[in-house]
């Protein structure tokens, strides 16, 4: 038996000792989809280079390791969450830890009006017929093993629903911290947003200790006709982490949608966007970066998707790489035949800042319409020698001159999140990285 | 201030720079003219500290250091400055951000304390005026979306802020309308001491008329063939360099 059928065998043993625990909640309705869910990893094999979507990501790392679920909460020093929260006071806070929700660190008692927020466990307890309309209907697990394992042990997780026309001022984080102790967590997101609402939502994944552990996270929105949305996602998992995440968007009509995924830990990260767009003119934007060191591995495999027709999508990418560290980016834009005046921009730009780092690009535009606005384009260098030389000519110091430059390349990303709080926090752990 | 001796300089192989002698004493201006492709900007860029170049002779004393043992930033610490012919745009970094770590860095080599936020704003609000720029300019990228004029402008600002012992201004003139002109040499002109000097590099003279030299130099195929009083300007104002090269010619 090769490891592959070897850790395939073990998840689905651990899926029914997971079942076990379950009590009462196998009767509830989410249990029918996680057994539909583990049936389909069952029946899927996992990705090898030789899959066009896995090419350049090996995943013979994570297939040799053995994790077993997280079961239990532990010590965790307050220091280390707080360093990832943003001001109790002006944010609703959701904290898990392994997994399961801390009532301890969150602070979601005295919601806005307009939002409903639950983890996904009690959503499906109390608001079934919400929940099961769209669950796991974007983020699909018919074709993508790691999200059907994901739906397989959906447990833990947020549930967010935003009611018609509300105005969700205070930007909602959710923090998932993982104790490294070679196990694996499934983090399972469900984001509603209503007609004419607008919400902000940040997330975090953080982990601590000296062991390895797998998060497996899957988020699915569905943002109705008018609704504005701002997500932003943060990678700052513990150095010898495995990272596989599913972002699925849906946008109806006219909405608007902002992503920046920000990457900066994890030994192995593999991050999955996927935009559609099911109705006219609505807006996309996914902005990513993704900062590596050491030997570390981060892919970003996005995919939009032009349905229909009047929308723009615009999409930024940067990465900067250290060391022997390496980077993929794929980003897919299909334009279908009704989609007609669609303006789609794409851009991945990478600094290479040793001999050792390698990134793998791959922008591509798939285009069946013939009146639409599409650009896409790569870039790999090095600093820019001009400016590096404008910089020394000023008496600045060649270390202080790059580091100026590389924090500029990369502030570039996160310069137009609109939540101060946020953007002032990036731009700070970018200068601690960078400067 | 600087001695440049039998400068030999070569980019891609080819030499460029030919044997280059010229002494600039505290207090003075020289002015560094010549036709297109005769070497000028790359005696500015290779004082400089450009690593594109490549010295295959001769040698640069700047107060009796050896400027070509020294990288581009340390020679702008000893008090070079380059005012750019074409100033590079930097998108993503605030002019303040530029001055703020220039100067500390310039400070700091000299063993002086660096300037805290108060004192490098009052600093630079002081020195803003001279070129007559808006203060939102410090909060905007370096160069980006400049026209010309105001490209050159920052230019000269920089220097203002940066207070070189010698500077180097590359084709400042170049783009420049009238008026533009007038307040970048006017800036010029008031940072003039007894104890820094200028080297202006242009191809025309009309520069000379605001900054007065005291010395003016035609450059050609990479060596200073003529040297004069400010009344040279005027001369290859009138009569162009023709004359000058002929002369040289049947020198040789």
């Amino acid at each position: 038996m090769n490891s592959s059928t070897e850790l395939k065998e073990l998840f689905i043993k651990q899926f029914h000792s997971f079942e076990n625990t379950l009590n009462g909640e196998k009767e509830l309705p989410l249990h029918q989809i996680r057994k539909d869910a583990i049936k389909k990893f069952s029946a899927l094999s996992f990705p090898s280079i030789k899959d066009e979507e896995w090419k350049y990501t090996n995943i013979n790392p994570l297939l040799s390791k053995r994790f077993k679920p997280a079961d239990s909460i532990p010590e965790i020093d307050p220091e280390f969450i707080n360093k990832y929260l943003f001001d109790k006071k002006e944010f609703v806070t959701l904290v898990f830890v392994n997994g399961y929700f801390s009532k301890e660190f969150s602070e979601s008692d005295s919601l806005p009006k307009g939002l409903i927020l639950e983890t996904i466990s009690e959503a499906i307890k109390k608001h079934p017929e919400l929940v099961l309309t769209y669950f796991s209907k974007s983020a699909s697990s018919e074709k993508n093993i790691f999200t059907a394992l994901n739906t397989a042990f959906a447990n833990h997780g947020t549930f967010i629903f935003v009611e018609e026309n509300a105005i969700i001022e205070k930007p909602i984080q959710i923090l998932y911290v993982t104790k490294a102790d070679d196990i694996f967590v499934s983090p399972r997101n469900f984001f509603l947003v209503n007609k004419n609402a607008q919400v902000k939502i940040i997330e975090t994944y953080a982990g601590f200790g000296d062991r390895s552990y797998f998060t497996n996270q899957v988020t699915e929105f569905v943002i109705n006709d008018y609704a504005v949305v701002e997500h932003v996602r943060i990678q700052d998992e513990q150095l010898h982490a495995f990272h596989i995440s599913t972002l699925s968007v849906a946008l109806e009509k006219s909405t608007n949608f902002s992503s920046y995924n920000i990457n900066f830990g994890g030994s192995f990260v593999r991050n999955n966007v996927n935009a559609k767009f099911n109705g006219g003119f609505a807006e996309c934007r996914l902005n990513g970066l993704y900062v590596t060191e050491g030997s570390q591995f981060v892919d970003n495999h996005t995919s939009i998707d032009h349905a229909k027709a009047n929308c723009l999508s615009s999409e930024l990418y940067k990465g900067i790489l250290n060391d022997s560290s390496r980077g993929v980016f794929n980003g897919k834009v299909f334009v279908r035949q009704d989609a007609q005046k669609t303006n789609a921009y794409q851009q991945n730009k990478n600094i290479l800042l040793s001999n050792d780092a390698i990134v793998n690009t791959k922008p591509q535009l798939e285009i069946f319409a013939d009146d639409v606005k599409c650009s896409h384009g790569a870039t790999v260098g090095q600093l820019d020698k001009d400016q590096l030389f404008y910089l020394k000519a000023r008496g600045i110091q060649e270390k202080e001159a790059k580091a100026i430059l590389i924090y500029a390349f990369a502030s570039d990303v996160v310069h137009s999140i609109s939540i101060l709080q946020v953007r002032d926090r990036l731009e700070s752990l970018l200068a601690e990285k960078l400067l | 201030m600087i001695e440049i001796k039998n400068l030999h300089a070569n980019i891609d192989g080819r030499e460029i720079l030919k044997g280059i002698n010229l002494t600039v004493n505290k207090g003075e201006v020289h002015a560094i003219m010549g036709p297109n492709g005769s070497g000028k900007s790359t005696l500015a860029q290779v004082i400089a500290g450009r690593e594109d170049y490549e010295v295959t002779k001769g040698e640069i004393l700047f107060n009796g250091k050896n400027l070509l043992e020294l990288p581009a930033e340390n020679r702008a610490c000893e008090g070079i400055f380059l005012a750019f012919q074409y100033p590079v745009e930097i998108p993503g970094v605030s002019n303040t951000t530029l001055l703020k770590n220039a100067l500390n860095s310039i400070r700091k080599y000299r063993g002086e304390d660096e300037l805290d936020a108060m004192e490098f704003l009052s600093l630079v609000k002081k020195k803003m005026s001279l070129v007559e720029l808006s203060e939102d300019l410090l909060r905007r990228s370096v160069n980006e979306g400049f026209s010309g004029g105001e490209k050159k402008r920052n230019e000269i600002f920089q220097m203002a802020v940066l207070q070189p012992k010698l500077a180097i201004l590359d084709e400042t003139d170049s783009g420049l309308d009238i008026d533009a002109l007038r307040i970048v040499a006017n800036g010029v002109t008031k940072l003039k001491s007894p104890e820094n000097a200028t080297i202006v590099v242009t191809h025309y003279q009309r520069l000379l008329n605001y900054i007065i030299p005291d010395f003016v130099h035609v450059l050609y195929d990479g060596k200073i063939i003529k040297s004069g009083d400010k009344s040279l300007a005027l001369e290859l104002e009138n009569k162009g360099y023709d004359w000058v090269i002929e002369e040289a010619a049947e020198l040789v």
